[in-house]
């Protein structure tokens, strides 16, 4: 299952990456949508998968079962996410405001605009 | 010795302050800071002559063998001797030359910082130490250079003088570095005493050739002397004190101090021999043609310092005592003449000798001065320069190797440069009074007070050259690892070197006499300089700046999208080696199996990635972007992550009411990108890809050593009273990080709605105020 995870994310930073080289902008936005989810798996696999359920302490229990899934990468991860949502929003209404007011949003154009 | 010369920095960063509050009389008062500090040396003449030497440490880095250390021997009292003496003679020239001049303060702070980093470099037992000395000199040679910053070809000769001392430097710096393995230390004392094993070391020929390069460059040798003329661009008093007294000697010093350490071998004495001796010869034949009294001095002084470099690669006790007369003797000759050359430029406005003449009626004293040295620099008893000569002489006939080769050229060189110093110091005041720019006055005391007490610094070491002989010879013996005594004599009697000297004076004056001659000859065969290795040094420059230019236009093309394929292939291949090979040795511990509804998850977010690659028109990108979106969430929840699986799912429902609020607004999909871009974006993104994946199997096939899962697996509870150990982390254990976050979000929110509200002004608004 790692492996098939990798090849995903592999797939994920290969689709974002080229659409980051786009020229048109709204699809650079996808793109680093598509970036973004990459390392969040990145980061949540490095820390190892866990079929053994959530690092939750057991009603009666001291400590969360040993084997449970790592929780380290978990809440490092779900800051990201919140993160990654704040920049995917700025993005996506600067989109919409450059394309507004260059008329446009293919990036070359923009830059031979200015 | 080390207050000395940091309280000499200190001194010199104050001289801009108290040139501004006192005006003319700062550089008196400035001058008196070396001349108390050459009282102060030269009360140690006598202990030093004796054989005794002072030393003074203090530590600096001391686990790397760093330290301050300094040494007072007879090598390095006769240099600060020179540096502080002339420093101080050059201080009060160069407060009256500089008069009116509106950074003179500056100028004299320069002039002491320099006189503080020479007399560092000359007394420093330590190569580390040196080498930061060495250095200083450089940089404030640099700035004394192109004082007169306004003019472009000042500028010019100063990074000239720069980049060919500090890349000298640089390689310097690597011959220490050697050095210091191959002698295990960098204290040159102990050095010197580890000899035996530094020659035997394999790194002896490196560190070697690296230091001469280093010496070599600094000190004007060949093919490094093009530098020196063309720094003839500084003020009187720089070019007294950097190129005629202190910095270009630094490389004859350093060969001189090393020499103990690295001297003796037939490399040494090849190389080093037959570099001085090519250089006093160049320096010597290109001087005799010039017409400008300063490049007639620099010239000279190339050839000069060929004569000390070839007296040290020699390296026989005759030869070393022999430099080191010449060493004090060029300091006073070649210092008052450039003085002298400094007063005759500003007192006539003009340096071409062939317009001078007849300077001696307005300008007596300086012609006292200009006449005892270059007479010196000639060779004409009791000089010190007759003296200096003799030994010369002397210790070419005996050089072991090829005295054949030698004594020609050192008797030629020396032929041509008794024509130079009497077309500097003698033809310029007398005969015919020539047409200059400005009447001759003479100039005030302080100008020609120094080229006076130079000039008879020459007449007097000459005719007492006795008394001067245990002090001299205490510097050679420094300079051979040896004790050494030598007797300095005015006369030696009718012999072989007398007769030389005299055929040098008779040819000299002859020679003197054609320089018109000899001048129109040069000037004809002036193109012929154009292919000097100056021209080698101006294509190298324009071809690094050409490289430099092509390397930035390459590189940084100015299109985001350019640069960021540059950095993403760099990043690849420099990654993918490592990675690779590490993905395929396997991922001992990681999850093998495959569960149906796993692998279909997985399947899902690539198929949403794809799906938004391919996607014709905005709605459908947006929901394949959601398909992968929710593809990872439950990806998630299925590896025992619900909190994460949740808040994606809310983002990604934001995330989804998003785009569809503005999608309305946003230009339709289209394919602006030419198909062979997209083969080369499609191939890198592709490799981008792999090399992810073998990121991801590289950190599997390495075991995970956490020591924090456990800790908060255990601590939650007891610490923090919460069973979700996720929870508990983000807002307890990690509470500040969470605080971070939120600002974030607020920050982009505070973004987001300044966006939505801003109306930038469009073009024609500027007029109206720019209301909007």
């Amino acid at each position: 299952m790692t492996l098939l995870l990798a090849l995903a994310i592999g797939a994920l930073y290969a689709a974002g990456t080229y659409l980051l080289l786009r020229r048109s902008a709204i699809r650079v936005v996808f793109g680093l949508a598509l970036l973004g989810y990459a390392s969040n798996l990145l980061v949540f696999t490095a820390g190892r998968l866990s079929r053994e359920g959530p690092p939750i302490v057991p009603e009666g229990a001291a400590t969360a079962a040993a084997t449970s899934a790592d929780p380290l990468p978990q809440a490092l991860v779900l800051t990201a996410i919140v993160i990654g949502f704040g920049v995917q929003a700025f993005a996506l209404v600067l989109l919409k405001r450059t394309c507004q007011e260059a008329g446009t949003d293919d990036v070359d154009a923009m830059r031979e605009e200015t | 010795m080390i207050v000395a010369v940091l309280s000499t920095f200190a001194v010199a960063a104050l001289a801009p302050l108290l040139e501004k509050r006192l005006g003319r009389r700062a550089a008196p008062l400035l001058a008196l800071v070396p001349a108390g500090l050459f009282v102060s040396l030269a009360r140690h003449v006598p202990e030093v002559s004796a054989g005794g030497a002072r030393t003074d440490a203090l530590g600096w880095i001391a686990e790397l063998g760093v330290s301050l250390s300094f040494r007072l021997d007879g090598l390095s009292l006769l240099m600060a001797l020179v540096v502080t003496g002339v420093g101080a003679v050059v201080l009060l020239y160069a407060g009256s030359y500089m008069e009116g001049h509106p950074r003179r303060g500056n100028l004299l702070g320069y002039l002491l910082a320099f006189l503080a980093a020479m007399l560092g470099l000359v007394l420093s037992d330590n190569l580390v130490g040196l080498f930061v000395f060495w250095e200083a000199t450089s940089l404030l040679s640099y700035v004394l250079i192109g004082f007169e910053r306004e003019k472009a070809e000042v500028r010019a000769s100063a990074l000239q003088a720069l980049l060919v001392t500090g890349g000298g430097g640089l390689a310097l710096l690597a011959g220490f570095v050697l050095l210091g393995q191959a002698g295990g230390s960098l204290e040159i004392g102990a050095l010197a005493a580890n000899a035996e094993a530094v020659k035997a070391s394999p790194l002896y020929l490196p560190a070697l050739l690296l230091v001469l390069l280093g010496a070599f460059t600094k000190s004007a040798q060949v093919p490094f002397h093009f530098w020196l003329p063309d720094a003839m661009a500084a003020p009187a008093p720089v070019s007294t004190f950097l190129h005629s007294a202190t910095m270009v000697k630094a490389g004859v010093f350093l060969l001189a101090r090393l020499h103990p350490t690295l001297g003796g071998t037939p490399e040494w004495t090849g190389i080093v021999t037959t570099v001085g001796a090519a250089t006093m010869l160049t320096g010597a034949l290109l001087a005799v043609g010039q017409r400008d009294l300063k490049r007639l001095l620099a010239y000279s002084t190339v050839s000069a310092l060929g004569s000390l470099v070839m007296l040290v690669g020699v390296g026989t006790p005759a030869a070393l005592a022999a430099a080191m007369v010449l060493l004090l003797a060029h300091a006073l000759y070649k210092g008052a003449l450039f003085l002298v050359a400094g007063i005759v430029d500003h007192e006539t406005g003009t340096r071409d000798v062939a317009s001078l003449g007849g300077l001696f009626r307005a300008l007596p004293v300086t012609a006292v001065a200009a006449a005892a040295a270059a007479f010196s620099m000639a060779g004409l008893p009791p000089l010190l320069g007759f003296v200096s000569k003799e030994l010369l002489y002397d210790a070419a006939l005996r050089a072991s190797p090829a005295p054949l080769l030698l004594v020609p050229v050192a008797v030629g060189s020396n032929m041509l440069l008794v024509a130079v110093a009497l077309s500097v110091g003698w033809g310029p005041f007398t005969g015919r009074a020539g047409e200059t720019p400005k009447a001759p006055h003479e100039a005030p005391a302080a100008m020609w007070a120094g080229p006076l007490l130079l000039g008879l610094g020459s007449l007097a070491a000459g005719l007492f050259s006795g008394a001067i002989s245990p002090f001299v010879s205490s510097a050679a013996a420094a300079a051979l690892g040896a004790p050494h005594a030598l007797t300095l004599e005015l006369w030696h009697g009718f012999n072989l070197v007398l007769a030389k000297s005299l055929a040098t004076l008779v040819v000299g004056v002859a020679l003197f006499a054609a320089r018109g001659r000899i001048r129109s000859l040069a000037g004809s065969l002036a193109p012929l300089a154009a292919f000097g290795p100056g021209r080698l040094y101006r294509a190298g420059l324009a071809g690094l700046v050409r490289l430099a230019k092509g390397t930035a236009a390459l590189l940084s093309s100015g299109s985001l999208r350019q640069d960021l394929r540059i950095v993403l292939a760099a990043t690849v291949a420099l990654a993918a080696p490592l990675l690779l090979t590490r993905a395929v040795l396997g991922a001992p511990d990681a999850l093998r199996s495959v569960r149906p509804l796993e692998a279909v998850l997985a399947l899902l977010v690539v198929a949403g990635a794809v799906a938004t690659l391919l996607a014709g028109s905005r709605l459908a990108a947006v929901v394949a972007l959601g398909v992968t979106g929710f593809g990872v969430a439950l990806l998630f929840l299925v590896f025992g992550a619900p909190d994460l699986a949740m808040t994606q799912f809310a983002v990604e429902t934001l995330s989804v009411l998003l785009f569809v609020a503005v999608l309305r607004r946003l230009p339709r999909l289209q394919s602006r990108s030419a198909p062979r871009a997209r083969v080369v974006d499609a191939l890198l993104a592709g490799a981008v890809g792999a090399v992810m994946t073998g990121l991801v199997l590289a950190v599997h096939a390495e075991p995970l050593r956490s020591s924090l899962a456990p800790f908060f697996r255990e601590s939650s509870l007891a610490l923090a009273k919460g069973r979700n150990v996720v929870n508990v982390i983000l807002v307890d254990f990690r509470g500040l990080d969470t605080l971070g976050e939120i600002t974030v979000l607020g920050v982009a929110a505070l973004g987001v709605w300044s966006l939505v509200r801003l109306r930038i002004a469009s073009r024609g608004a500027g007029a109206n105020g720019g209301r909007s």
